[in-house]
């Protein structure tokens, strides 16, 4: 290895394990534990991406799921690659493969750069400014928005990986796994509690597991070897479970909570390989602990972007944690103490630590009096006015800050370095509490916001609760528990806590530069390459809400939703404004905190498994007939069989010939199925059917249609007198769910008097419709026994009888205007009723016919499909269907809205038949009519709903709904299609039989 | 996702029932005799509040029974469940 800039003695990473993986194309070796992040630094890049609209170089900041600049390509397979991975969180593996995003045609040469140089043309609301205007050129600038916007590149095949949900309920779930986490954890599983504890992390511990600052001691030991006793204690309790590499994605109200676990993304491809990738945890926790930690601040300043400018605290981690040297000429610049313990750790592995440059005028606090005494040099109030280095830092220049903060003094001091590491203070991660609907407060003494009012079981606690200080978190937090959790003896009473004294930091949210700020690039959001420069404009332009600012300069709208720098917009925003933190609130923190990928919100829930295919009995002699299926709600239907190759056309063509010469045979078994029983069924028909039920002969059959209370139409089907107190109604296949829903609320909430009771039988029936002039001899010969004349057994009445052995109810009914009968048996007998029907019929040529082929033959009687010719604005009326309609009753369900000022217009669109001047015309359904064709643009009078050609009538039939059409008979229309007009004449919408000679025949 | 306690079932996961919009809404015993405008007030007139609202809830995947709930819309906080037939509390 070329550069390899470690330290030694780190206990995270296996230094015997060397792994090798591509970055950009180019091999490099890490360790086993290290990030890519991590390996990257420890072969000296620092520059990974390219900034989202200026195309600036940058490099790793955090090391975190905070990172906004270090977001890659993850796998170059088409079907399993990943873009806006976090460097920081992927685990390397032998084989990895990453690249860059957002660069073209590489990270070192990016043309795109270019606009770095034109970004004083590039301001906030940029895009919003430019491609106004003209109108017309909308098409052509969007073509090239498109294609410069959106960062990495989505998977072009399917995914390959297998992704699953798991349910869990636990007593407690404490999230987050820092020091904190951990005791909250222990004190719950010790108190028969059966807890649960999440770490996004691969280890749990936290900072505070690799802190090896003397200075920070509980129980005389230092903090970190008390903390792995810890671990080691709670590793052993039964009624706690750890899952590590789990990041809570969701906190949703009621405790529930969604967490994606990662399994295998650290494994190589061969350890992978069949092992389940990620599992999406759905959990409902009685009690939630929120121990989510900080994060910490960047400082806002001329330049602040350069790779090598890193935060403190990562430059510390990636040291401590992974044995890695970010810089080897170090420079802190800070506002707050926690800089100097990077120093100092840096320093004490002898890793060259320049200068700190603190904002503060001094601090008292140990640890900077002992990065004094070990020779590092403060600059106190001084600030970084730039930086240097375009594809790496490589010197900055400070200058003494004036007392209010706003400007600078003096000459400026030019440093080089390899490395700045910044300190803005702490943010307290409370994402997840606002999610569940936690309100926060502010708190002004360190510029915080922390949780205020819960609205569900749960606390926060550690440093998302504001507390930073070692002692303030172990005191707070046991505090808190005991009265959480209500115990009344808590372990870790006495403990002894020592921890350095911190001075209060200093806040400036935008740093002052020797620049006007016009000529300054203080970044605000890395990844969206919104300055501070931004947010003023946006405020000079009139915006005042956070909410309106955060999407004029897309701040904090990135993959990382800012988690770096939102504080700093709504600080500068407050400072500008004159408004106070407190009343200026902050944007809404939306699920999920980290990005997840559409596997694992699916699961297993793909191809086949995506929706439940419901499919009759007879599906497999469809499936050996060779049928063509349709998807009608979540049914599986025929939709037509062709032979010898035959097109649709040409199919639908021969079975609606064969079903109206001879015989046909449709599969039925998706009707919707309701059985009726009580002393008041009667009744209940006549409240929910708009004509009248109470004189229906026991043994006869009536078509209803059913309206919603506004009067339109919701649902139609034939309905049987099977005993005096026993009906079955039927209904359309996508409407059955819906209309049982309805049935029920109108008997539990407004009738419930009504002696009724509803069973949906529609699975317990399969149901074969035989059509056609020879339906009768078919039957005849199924049924011998049963007197198949008009007077025993005529149209609109129903029969029990025996096919054999089988029981079933045949109704005389008919949907095509031909003699037919829908035989009704046993579900699981529903296969072999069919075999025995096409045997009987085979004589007669007995025809299978699907949907397509019944469509067409309903269409040509001018029978309507709800949900096909009406769309829940159309009444009885506007369908020509006021035969139906009962004049005597009082009331049913829709009635009173059937004269509303509304639906009495004549104007309405009403429901005709259409007949094009050329009969070999087809029109296309949706097609729209219109009636003046000089006047533009076209006034629509409606649209083609139903359209055919008829092969029995020999020329093409539509149906349609238009504006005022009942009156219109015989008027002519004209439909505009593209670079042709058709005319068409309107019609009954009865195209044959209107006699209904056929049914008898 | 919030917990519904189902008078007739107990405590399930909101995901089995589906919400019937506001309660105390009575169908007019004699529609026929109603104005255009107090049959409007039926049909489209709800009230949507943000705070205390009175809804009915059906437990469409169990036992299938509709119910009244009394929810707090801001936070989702349910406060009461009662069933059908049953006064709305008084406040």
């Amino acid at each position: 290895m070329s550069n390899n800039l470690r330290v030694k003695s780190s206990n995270y990473i296996d230094e015997t394990t060397i792994v090798s993986f591509k970055f950009n194309g180019k091999n490099y070796h890490g360790y086993k534990g290290d990030t890519l992040a991590s390996a990257l630094l420890a072969n000296n890049v620092h520059l990974v991406g390219r900034s989202f609209k200026y195309h600036r170089p940058r490099g790793i900041m955090t090391s975190g799921s905070e990172e906004p600049n270090a977001i890659v390509q993850v796998g170059n397979n088409a079907a399993i690659t990943e873009p806006n991975v976090r460097a920081t969180e992927v685990e390397i593996y032998d084989g990895l493969e990453a690249t860059s995003q957002n660069c073209w045609p590489s990270v070192n040469f990016d043309i795109g750069g270019i606009n770095n140089l034109l970004s004083p043309f590039l301001p906030a609301g940029f895009y919003y400014k430019t491609f106004m205007w003209p109108a017309s050129f909308w098409k052509k600038y969007e073509y090239f928005i498109r294609h410069s916007a959106g960062l990495g590149k989505s998977p072009t095949k399917p995914d390959t990986d297998i992704y699953d949900h798991k349910y869990i309920h636990c007593d407690v779930l404490v999230i987050g796994a820092g020091i904190s986490g951990i005791m909250a954890a222990k004190i719950a599983a010790k108190n028969n509690l059966k807890t649960l504890l999440l770490e996004e992390k691969t280890q749990i511990g936290g900072s505070t597991i690799y802190q090896n600052s003397e200075k920070f001691k509980i129980d005389n030991k230092n903090s970190s070897e008390w903390l792995i006793n810890e671990i080691n204690e709670i590793k052993k309790l039964d009624n706690l479970q750890i899952k590590t590499r789990t990041s809570v994605a969701a906190y949703h109200g009621y405790n529930y909570l969604l967490a994606r676990e990662n399994l295998t993304d650290h494994l190589s491809p061969s350890e992978k390989k069949g092992k389940i990738r990620q599992r999406l945890l759905k959990i409902r926790a009685k009690k939630v602990i929120v121990a989510t930690g900080s994060l910490e601040r960047p400082l806002i300043f001329n330049n602040n972007d350069r790779p090598g400018i890193m935060l403190s605290s990562a430059v510390k981690k990636y040291a401590d944690h992974y044995g890695v040297i970010c810089g080897k000429n170090n420079i802190f610049f800070t506002n707050n103490d926690s800089a100097y313990e990077s120093a100092i750790s840096l320093h004490k592995k002898g890793i060259k630590v320049q200068a700190i440059i603190d904002i503060r005028e001094n601090s008292k606090s140990s640890l900077v009096e002992e990065a004094t005494n070990l020779g590092i040099k403060i600059y106190w109030s001084h600030t970084v006015v730039d930086t240097v280095g375009y594809k790496k830092i490589n010197k900055i220049s400070l200058k003494k800050l004036s007392n209010d903060g706003q400007s600078t003094t003096g000459s400026k001091i030019n440093i080089s370095c390899d490395c700045l590491g910044v300190s803005g203070g702490w943010t307290p991660a409370v994402h997840l509490f606002t999610q569940s609907g936690g309100k926060l407060k502010f708190r002004d003494k360190d510029q915080v916001f922390i949780p205020n009012k819960y609205p569900s079981k749960q606390i926060s606690i550690g440093s998302c609760n504001g507390d930073f200080s070692l002692n303030d978190i172990i005191k707070n937090c046991l505090n808190s528990l005991k009265k959480f959790l209500e115990i009344e003896n808590i372990e870790y009473e006495n403990l002894d806590i020592i921890n350095p004294i911190e001075t209060e930091k200093r806040n400036i949210w935008l740093l002052p530069s020797d620049k006007v700020i016009g000529k300054t690039k203080p970044f605000v959001d890395y990844q969206n390459d919104a300055t501070a420069k931004d947010i003023k404009l946006a405020l000079r332009e009139g915006f005042r809400s956070i909410e309106h600012v955060k999407r004029y300069t897309t701040t904090g709208m990135g993959t990382d939703q800012g988690k770096l720098g939102n504080m700093h917009a709504l600080g500068i925003v407050a400072d500008t404004t004159g408004v106070k933190m407190s009343e200026l609130g902050t944007t809404t923190f939306r699920p999920p905190y980290t990005p997840l990928t559409f596997g694992t919100i699916v699961g297993r829930n793909v191809g086949e498994y995506f929706d439940i295919f419901r499919k009759t009995p007879m599906n497999n002699w469809h499936l050996n007939n060779k049928a063509e299926f349709e998807n009608v709600g979540q049914w599986k239907r025929a939709w037509y069989y062709p032979v010898n190759n035959e097109t649709i056309y040409e199919a639908v063509q021969r079975e609606s010939l064969a079903a109206r010469e001879s015989a046909g045979i449709l599969d039925a078994s998706t009707l919707g199925k309701i059985d009726i029983q009580g002393s008041d069924a009667s009744e209940f028909l006549n409240r929910v059917y708009t004509n009248a039920w109470s004189k229906l002969g026991i043994g006869k059959c009536r078509y209803g249609l059913m309206l919603n209370e506004d009067g339109m139409v919701y649902d139609d089907g034939v309905t049987t007198r099977l005993s005096e107190n026993h009906y079955i109604m039927t209904t359309t296949t996508g409407g059955a769910a819906n209309v049982l829903g309805k049935l029920e609320d109108y008997l539990q909430t407004e009738w419930p008097e009504l002696d009724v009771y509803l069973t949906s039988v529609t699975d317990h029936f399969a149901t074969a419709s035989i059509c056609g002039p020879n339906s009768k001899k078919i039957l005849n010969k199924l049924i011998p026994e049963l007197d198949l004349s008009d007077e025993n057994f005529p149209h609109m009445s129903f029969k029990e009888a025996r096919i054999g052995k089988i029981k079933c109810r045949v109704m005389r009914i008919s949907f095509t205007g031909e003699h037919s009968y829908e035989i009704n048996v046993q579900a699981n007998y529903g296969e072999s009723l069919w075999e025995h029907c096409m045997e009987a019929g085979k004589e007669f040529n007995i025809t299978p016919y699907g949907t397509e082929t019944m469509h067409l033959l309903r269409a040509e009687k001018g029978f309507i499909i709800v949900g096909q010719d009406t769309d829940g604005t159309m009444t009885p009326i506007d369908l020509q269907m006021d035969w139906i309609v009962s004049k005597k009753k009082y009331d049913f369900i829709g009635k009173r809205s059937l004269y509303r000022s509304d639906t009495i217009r004549e104007d309405r669109k009403q429901l005709v038949g259409l007949l094009t001047e050329n009969p070999k015309e087809i029109l296309e359904e949706g097609a729209q009519i219109v009636s003046d064709l000089s006047k533009k643009p076209f006034e629509m009078l409606g649209h083609v709903t139903s359209s055919y050609f008829s092969p029995n009538l020999k020329k093409s039939i539509a149906l349609a709904v238009v504006r005022g059409g009942k009156k219109m008979m015989g008027k002519k229309l004209f439909i505009p299609m593209e670079g042709r007009t058709i005319n068409v004449t309107i019609v009954d919408p009865i195209f044959l039989d209107k006699e209904n000679k056929r049914l008898n025949a | 996702m919030f917990i519904i306690n189902c008078p007739f079932c107990g405590e399930r996961d909101q995901s089995e029932f589906k919400a019937g919009g506001e309660a105390h809404i009575e169908r007019p015993k004699q529609p026929t005799e109603l104005s255009d405008d107090e049959w409007a007030e039926y049909l489209f007139m709800r009230k949507n509040i943000k705070g205390v609202q009175f809804e009915r809830w059906n437990h469409a995947h169990g036992c299938r029974k509709w119910f009244n709930m009394v929810r707090d819309t801001s936070n989702d906080e349910i406060k009461l469940i009662y069933k059908m037939g049953e006064n709305p509390p008084i406040e």
